[in-house]
């Protein structure tokens, strides 16, 4: 097995407003190793970009709690000083965004961004970086890249910028890249191509993937390994053929449950368990899902609604955040996998 | 791009035309009696009418105008067709003063240069401080860096230019005498008593103006930092002075730019206050005196040239938007 490069453990990150902190992530454990992809899945607001940037040291410290570690090559991001985390960033550990229309800057050359992004971290000339720069457009799959190189972000589609942000992102030849839903603004017909981009240059790069998502198709795909967000803790964690195969928090179960659903509806966003997600200021008492789980009322003396669940392993890389007692869930995920009843008022 | 600046041009040109239209039938419009305030002392009304001749005041507004517009290109005699006595006042005219007995270009053309040295020099200095400072709140917003800067700038935004001129004229030069009285000299004859001379109008000038360019920085600082192209900046690992002092005021420039141009238009018309208390012998004092002589058609010439400054300028500012914002420029 390839050695961990990046750590993280019980990072908490929370947002002082004037109703209250805003625990956005709420203690997120988890590893990754060399050359391995690592999903990321929940809904809306679980804290999956808020973790992503904090790996990224971009949350700003000053006005946000953060705690925990996150420990990668060695190094805690969490307390580096800033003038050591700009030397990671971008050279060592680099991210794209969702939105590539906004993402780049619109007054500045693709060539100019990239060569900045090769100058900030490498020794050298213009010249020298703008070649690196058109060989990285060529290899991200850009026609005529030695003329693309002078375009404004402006003249290129929503495709060829999420391909210019790749090419950003990888031209320091990075050991870890963070893709933020990296294809939820494109095209389905431009997805699969910048996935499947994503997943060529991570196999003759040997670079390690943590890819944020709404969709479980990318997930099936792309991910070595799976974790589960729900109100800013994880609250799975397992190999991805474990979490399809056996499921064991009723969140997961959910999630899955919604995939014939988008087959029908590709637009639509992940959200298909009823109810709203819990409030970061001040969630939920016991277990955070409580208030939208049909198995609550399965466990004895009201722990769901009291006592918060412990990210318990029942393997050793499946970890599972639930009172239910591991054999029953396995039951559980056993009959809602086969069709039954899966979600609060779903009949299907 | 040369299509469009052909354009601009032409809206230039039209937009003086209607300018000078407007301004003229406005003064026309004026109960004050030109042929009257042309005429001295000794008046009589036989003088006041033979002026009237004299200035073409006896005709219609817009034969006036043409015959003003006709000075501009060719030249104009006063009185109009010419004779022994008349007065010749070459093209490009803009009128005469009879009060000072000179061309208004002339009178303008005295004035132009020491107002063209305070605006610049100015424009630099306020230009210069309220970015810098306004890049520097933004970078350190919240601490108190910031929170000084902002202080200060709120003062400088609140002091009426008279007050802070006088203030410092009091105690630079008057009571603690660290430099000269002001006495206006060009700088290539003196250049030594020129910038003592002009060093405390910059200064004041900046201040007043520079308080409102930190301000706008700032605010356009804070509001770029919030793009998603500036986290890619940081992710890309750049130290945040790089990413405020280039890519956040690149992007928020626009702006700045419009408040710059339009400012240094309307300092090259004339810095009223700053000139006067100072005695500086510029477009604004000139002005000044204009307005109590009265002196219409110095009145006229003066608010001809700072429109055109301000419409100069407005073309100057759209062009260097497409320099900034490359997705004019395809528009354009
Ligand atoms: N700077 C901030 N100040 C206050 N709250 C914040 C801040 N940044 C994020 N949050 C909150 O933290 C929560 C988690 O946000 P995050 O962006 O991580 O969600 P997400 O899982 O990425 O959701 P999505 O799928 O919509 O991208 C949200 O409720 C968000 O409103
Ligand atoms: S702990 Fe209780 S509420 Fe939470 S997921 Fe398990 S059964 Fe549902
Ligand atoms: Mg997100």
């Amino acid at each position: 097995m390839n050695e961990v490069i990046l750590s993280v453990d019980n990072l908490r990150v929370g947002f002082p407003t004037e109703d209250g902190v805003v625990q956005a992530v709420n203690g997120v454990s988890f590893e990754l190793r060399r050359g391995q992809t690592l999903a990321i899945v929940g809904e809306s607001g679980s804290g999956k970009s808020v973790t992503a940037q904090s790996i990224l040291g971009l949350i700003n410290r000053r006005t946000a709690d953060i705690s925990g570690k996150v420990i990668f090559q060695g190094q805690d991001i969490v307390a580096m000083p800033d003038k050591q985390l700009y030397r990671l960033r971008g050279a060592k550990m680099s991210m794209i965004f969702q939105d590539p229309m906004s993402s780049l800057h619109p007054y500045y050359r693709i060539g100019a961004q990239l060569i900045e992004a090769v100058r900030i971290h490498q020794r050298v000339s213009k010249q020298q970086a703008r070649e690196q720069a058109i060989e990285m457009l060529r290899m991200v799959g850009i026609p005529a890249a030695e003329r693309r190189v002078d375009d404004f972000p402006h003249q290129l589609s929503g495709g060829m910028r999420q391909r210019v942000m790749i090419a950003m992102a990888l031209i320091n030849s990075p050991a870890l890249l963070i893709a933020d839903e990296p294809t939820t603004a494109l095209d389905v017909t431009v997805q699969a191509s910048i996935l499947e981009l994503i997943t060529q240059i991570q196999q003759t790069h040997d670079t390690a993937i943590i890819m944020i998502t709404h969709d479980l198709g990318v997930v099936a795909d792309v991910a070595d390994d799976v974790v589960v967000m729900y109100g800013g803790s994880v609250v799975e964690s397992a190999p991805v053929a474990e979490i399809f195969a056996s499921p064991q928090m009723p969140y997961t179960l959910g999630l899955l449950a919604s995939i014939p659903r988008l087959d029908r509806d590709p637009d639509r966003r992940l959200d298909p368990i009823p109810g709203n997600p819990p409030s970061l200021i001040s969630p939920p008492a016991g277990c955070v899902f409580n208030p939208r789980c049909v198995y609550a009322d399965r466990v004895d003396g009201n722990r769901c609604q009291s006592q918060l669940p412990e990210l318990l392993p029942v393997s050793p890389v499946h970890s599972v955040r639930c009172h239910i007692p591991a054999a029953e869930r396995e039951a559980i995920a056993r009959s809602a996998l086969s069709g039954l009843v899966i979600g609060a008022g779903d009949p299907a | 791009m040369s299509g469009y600046l052909v354009r601009r041009l032409m809206l230039l040109v039209l937009m003086l035309v209607l300018l000078s239209m407007a301004v003229f039938v406005l003064f026309s419009l004026l109960p004050a009696d030109v042929a009257r305030l042309s005429c001295g002392k000794a008046c009589t009304p036989e003088i006041i009418e033979a002026n009237r001749i004299r200035l073409g005041l006896d005709k219609s507004v817009i034969e006036q105008y043409w015959v003003f517009v006709k000075g501009i290109f060719a030249g104009r005699t006063y009185p109009e067709g010419g004779g022994p006595a008349a007065l010749v006042c070459a093209a490009p005219c803009l009128g005469y003063s009879f009060r000072k007995n000179a061309t208004v270009l002339q009178l303008i053309g005295e004035r132009l240069p020491a107002t063209i040295w305070l605006a610049l020099g100015a424009f630099v200095l306020f230009m210069v401080v309220g970015m810098v400072t306004g890049v520097l709140a933004a970078l350190r917003r919240g601490r108190w860096q910031d929170k000084s800067i902002m202080g200060v700038a709120l003062l400088g935004y609140s002091l009426p230019s008279f007050f802070l001129g006088l203030v410092v004229l009091f105690f630079v030069i008057i009571r603690w005498k660290l430099l000269p009285y002001p006495s206006y000299v060009s700088p290539f004859e003196n250049p030594e008593q020129f910038f003592k001379t002009m060093l405390l109008p910059w200064i004041v000038l900046a201040i007043l103006y520079a308080a409102f360019y930190t301000r706008l920085t700032r605010s356009q600082m804070l509001e770029t930092l919030g793009e998603d192209y500036i986290r890619t900046a940081r992710a890309k690992g750049l130290p945040e002075r790089t990413v405020v002092g280039k890519h956040a005021l690149r992007a928020g420039l626009t702006p700045i730019v419009t408040a710059g141009g339009l400012d240094l238009a309307g300092l090259l018309g004339g810095a009223i206050i700053t000139e006067s208390v100072f005695s500086l012998p510029g477009i604004g004092s000139l002005a000044v005196s204009a307005v109590v002589d009265p002196d219409l058609p110095v009145l006229v010439g003066i608010t001809l040239i700072t429109a055109f400054f301000v419409i100069v300028a407005n073309l100057i500012v759209d062009l260097l938007y497409a320099a900034i914002d490359p997705r004019v420029r395809v528009a354009a």
